[in-house]
Parts: structure tokens; C-alpha cells; sequence
């Protein structure tokens, strides 16, 4: 098993990394950490001409973390730094949740969040963490820079809104409001393993404890990240308060309406049926979750 | 035609050596087959089984997922940086102390990854060493005595120190 003949190409700035995608398009793949990427080239599943090394381009190794919590990630910037990193915790804790999440510790020492993303595997968490945290995801090519939302960027299993001449070098993350809770939960064989069912949960509540914002986006439910307008629909407006049996109603009602509104593909290891079953009771749980969460970072503390 | 050739120069347990390599040899192959250290092990050759975990620039990577010609200029090290057989590192005497191994096949990349793990975690709970053995299978012992190994490994190096 051994990867097909390609030219290597080492730049050190941006400018030249560009310049080689500019030139040989499709042809070519950005080799950050290589952890999906050499893996199918070793199955020779991909079998690019030339593969474009970004470790030798310091200026996308940057990670930087306004006080507000504004977060950048650039290209190099590997899953084991986000995850260690105490403010990214601190202001994006669903990100540092799901990174947790992500194959394993050597892994996620070579492996970035942008070659996950631009990876655009739909089992992979980071994509439906992205689309739940609005993301913006900033491409960039000779021709110049451009932002992506990343619920526009995704658009099918390993197909993104790149072009081919484009290179995804940062990610960019928006502060969460105060009142802000998230959770993220998936189900795996093993740890490690790509979750069969896996959910990204955003809520915000206002001084009063009502949700006024609400989103829940699921990895393995579909060609990319499912967000479900169903569920948000049944959390938003809805004032849990600190009854905690109108808030498991509340938490199970929002699991069914999600279970009702996916129609997951099933793989070899899961089916459908239990993916589905799977996404209510995952949502469900990780719903009660961000609750508590965004309760304890509500501009009314709880009484 | 001929491949072409990339010359690179890279710290291997603690020597600098020199190659040309095509670009598609894996880190793996070029360790086993260019410099003979067979103690690195191959196993899934697509990053799930970790037997052929090494040290990159000081940190575990998977040494099937790098390209040799990614090494140029960066420090590796395998498991034959540890100790010898009359002389083991205090991971391979532990792992021998506590029956950490059968066949064996397995045993170099966990013992990269935990020497890594150690220095970062002097002192782990086995919940602790049982996640940061996630990335390695082992398909014999069922990973109890690994895990007693790590702790007599992390025990040992408290008290030595």
C-alpha cells in the first residue's frame, strides 16, 4: 500500500503556496498535517500530481484569541493546540468539546481543523461544529480573499465550496454571547473511531431564561452537516426555566422533533433506524446540557 | 522514467543522516527499509493501529501518515532511541516487569507514545493512560497489564527521581 508517484513542492510563504495551486488547479492538494489526506493517497483513493507542503508557511500557523473571544485558526494550526489551549476552552468550549472527539492523540498532533474542514468528510465532527458555531471560513487564492459561511461551505461528502485554485487558510470564530451554552455528544464503537450518530447544540437565553436562539447540527446524518430547523424550532422561544421536568419534556420533545426531521443513510456499522434513534437520544442529552451550561452563563444567574 | 529524488537531511535519534528519497516513501518505509531500524513497526499503513508511532520533533506522530521528504530539516525518533537489552529504558523494563506485551508487534509504537505521555503526565491515573493509549491497538493482552506497565513506568521514574 503505497502512495502513488507525485511531485513535492515546499514552499515558505503564502504567496508561493498560492502561486503552486494557481498553476496546477485540481492537480494539485495542500498537504497540512495528512492525516485524512495520506491516508487516502496510501489507499490511492487520491492521487494528485503534486502535493503542495504548507509546514514550511509560518504565517498560517497562527492561533489568536481576542479578549472578547474572537477566535482565529489558521491553516497549521494542529487539533492537539486547540485543544490544550486554556482561553480557546475558556470562550469556544463546543470546539475544544468536539477536537476531544477526533481520531486520537497522534493523531491530532499532525491533524488541523482546516484540513478537516476542507477534508469535508460528513462523518467528521469539526464540520457540524463549524455550521453550529457560524463559522466563517476564510479562502484565499491569488486572486484574492474571500469569506465562507460554513453553512454555504460544505456541499457534499469530501466536496466543499473551494475552488480549485482556493486554499482554506483560517477559520474564523465570533464570540459567544453571555447566556450562551453548547454541548456536543456523539456515539462511537470505540473512541476515537468516527462517531455513528454525533450532535452539535447552540443555545442562547436571554435575562428572562428564554432560548432565544437555538441550533443543533448533526455529523453522520447526511453528504454534509445536518442542521435541523425542526429542532430549533421547538427550543426557541421555549423558557425551560428550573423545573427539571418540564425541562426533560422540553429536551425529549426537541430529540423526537430532530429524530423526525433527519433521514440518515446508515453504514456499515449502524443503520438508519438506530442512527435516528440514536440523534433523539444524543440531542436530548446534550439539549439538557447546554441548558445547564447557558443557565450558568446567563446575564440572570438561576436562583 | 525515473522518479525524481529529494535530498534530505534528518535528525534520527540523535544523528543526523542524509538521503534522497522519492516523494511518495512513507516515513515508515524509509525508516525500515533506508536505515534498517526495524523496530518501528508497520501495521494498518493508514494511521488507525499506531504501531508505527514515532517522535516528531519530540511529539507522537504516526510515522505511516508523513512523507520522508517532510522530515527534512525536523528530528525523529524511534524506538530503538531507548534503551538496549542490557540496559532497558524504565518503560521497556516495566513493560518486561509486567508482562506488558505478547507478541510484541505492537509494543514500539506504544512505548513512543507513552514516553511522550510520561513526560507530559509524570502522573497519570490509569483513566488517564487508558485514553492516551487509545491510538494504539494491541490485539493480545487485552491492555491491563499496558496499563499496569505505564503505572510501574511513571512509579519507577518518581522514585529514581
Amino acid at each position: 500500500m503505497k502512495p502513488p508517484a507525485f511531485d513535492y513542492e515546499a514552499p515558505t510563504s503564502l504567496a508561493e503556496a498560492l502561486a503552486l495551486k494557481a498553476r496546477h488547479g485540481e492537480d494539485a492538494r495542500f498537504l497540512a498535517g495528512g492525516q485524512s489526506l495520506v491516508p487516502a493517497m496510501n489507499f490511492r483513493l487520491v492521487r494528485p500530481a503534486v502535493l503542495i507542503d504548507l509546514n514550511g508557511v509560518a504565517d498560517l500557523d497562527h492561533l489568536s484569541c481576542s479578549s472578547s473571544g474572537a477566535l482565529g485558526i489558521g491553516a497549521l494550526v494542529r487539533h492537539a493546540r486547540v485543544e490544550s489551549d486554556r482561553e480557546v476552552a475558556r470562550h469556544q468550549p463546543l470546539l475544544v468539546e468536539a477536537i476531544r472527539e477526533v481520531a486520537h492523540p497522534q493523531v491530532r498532533n499532525r491533524g488541523t481543523l482546516c484540513g478537516n474542514l476542507a477534508h469535508a468528510d460528513p462523518a467528521s465532527e469539526l464540520p457540524a461544529v463549524m455550521v453550529a458555531l457560524k463559522a466563517q471560513l476564510h479562502a484565499v487564492s491569488i486572486r484574492g480573499e474571500r469569506s465562507i459561511p460554513a453553512a454555504d461551505f460544505f456541499q457534499g461528502t469530501y466536496t466543499t465550496a473551494l475552488e480549485p485554485d482556493e486554499l482554506l487558510a483560517r477559520v474564523q470564530l465570533e464570540p459567544l454571547p453571555t447566556g450562551t451554552g453548547t454541548a456536543f455528544l456523539e456515539l462511537a464503537r470505540r473512541p476515537g473511531d468516527y462517531a455513528m450518530m454525533g450532535v452539535a447544540v447552540l443555545l442562547q437565553l436571554d435575562a428572562s431564561g428564554a432560548c432565544t436562539d437555538a441550533r443543533v447540527v448533526c455529523c453522520g446524518a447526511g453528504d454534509r452537516p445536518v442542521a435541523s430547523a425542526a429542532t430549533a424550532a421547538v427550543l426557541r422561544a421555549a423558557t425551560p426555566g428550573s423545573d427539571p421536568v418540564a425541562l426533560e419534556a422540553l429536551c425529549e420533545a426537541a430529540g423526537a422533533a430532530l429524530a423526525a426531521s433527519i433521514d440518515p443513510p446508515g453504514t456499515v456499522h449502524v443503520t438508519a433506524d438506530y442512527q435516528r434513534h440514536l440523534a433523539q437520544v444524543l440531542a436530548a442529552r446534550a439539549i439538557a446540557m447546554a441548558f445547564g451550561r447557558a443557565a450558568a452563563h446567563s446575564p440572570r444567574r438561576s436562583i | 522514467m525515473a522518479a525524481r529524488q529529494y535530498p534530505i537531511r534528518v535528525t534520527v535519534n540523535g544523528t543526523e543522516r542524509e538521503a534522497e528519497v522519492e516523494a511518495r516513501l512513507l516515513l515508515s518505509d524509509f525508516i525500515r527499509h533506508r536505515l534498517g531500524l526495524t523496530g518501528t513497526h508497520v501495521g494498518c499503513e493508514h494511521g488507525v493501529c499506531g504501531a508505527c508511532t514515532i517522535l516528531h520533533d519530540g511529539v507522537p506522530a504516526r510515522a505511516c501518515l508523513l512523507f520522508a521528504v517532510q522530515t527534512h530539516g525536523h528530528s525523529i525518533e524511534t524506538v530503538e532511541s531507548l534503551g538496549t537489552p542490557e540496559r532497558l529504558h524504565p518503560l521497556q523494563a516495566a513493560f518486561r516487569a509486567c508482562h506488558g506485551l505478547q507478541c510484541g508487534y505492537c509494543t514500539p509504537g506504544i512505548l513512543m507514545t507513552m514516553k511522550a505521555f510520561l513526560e507530559q503526565h509524570p502522573d497519570p491515573d490509569e483513566a488517564a493512560i487508558r485514553k492516551a493509549l487509545s491510538g494504539n491497538l494491541c490485539r493480545c493482552t487485552g491492555y491491563q497489564n499496558i496499563v499496569a506497565a505505564v503505572s510501574r513506568a511513571a512509579a519507577m521514574a518518581k522514585e529514581g527521581a
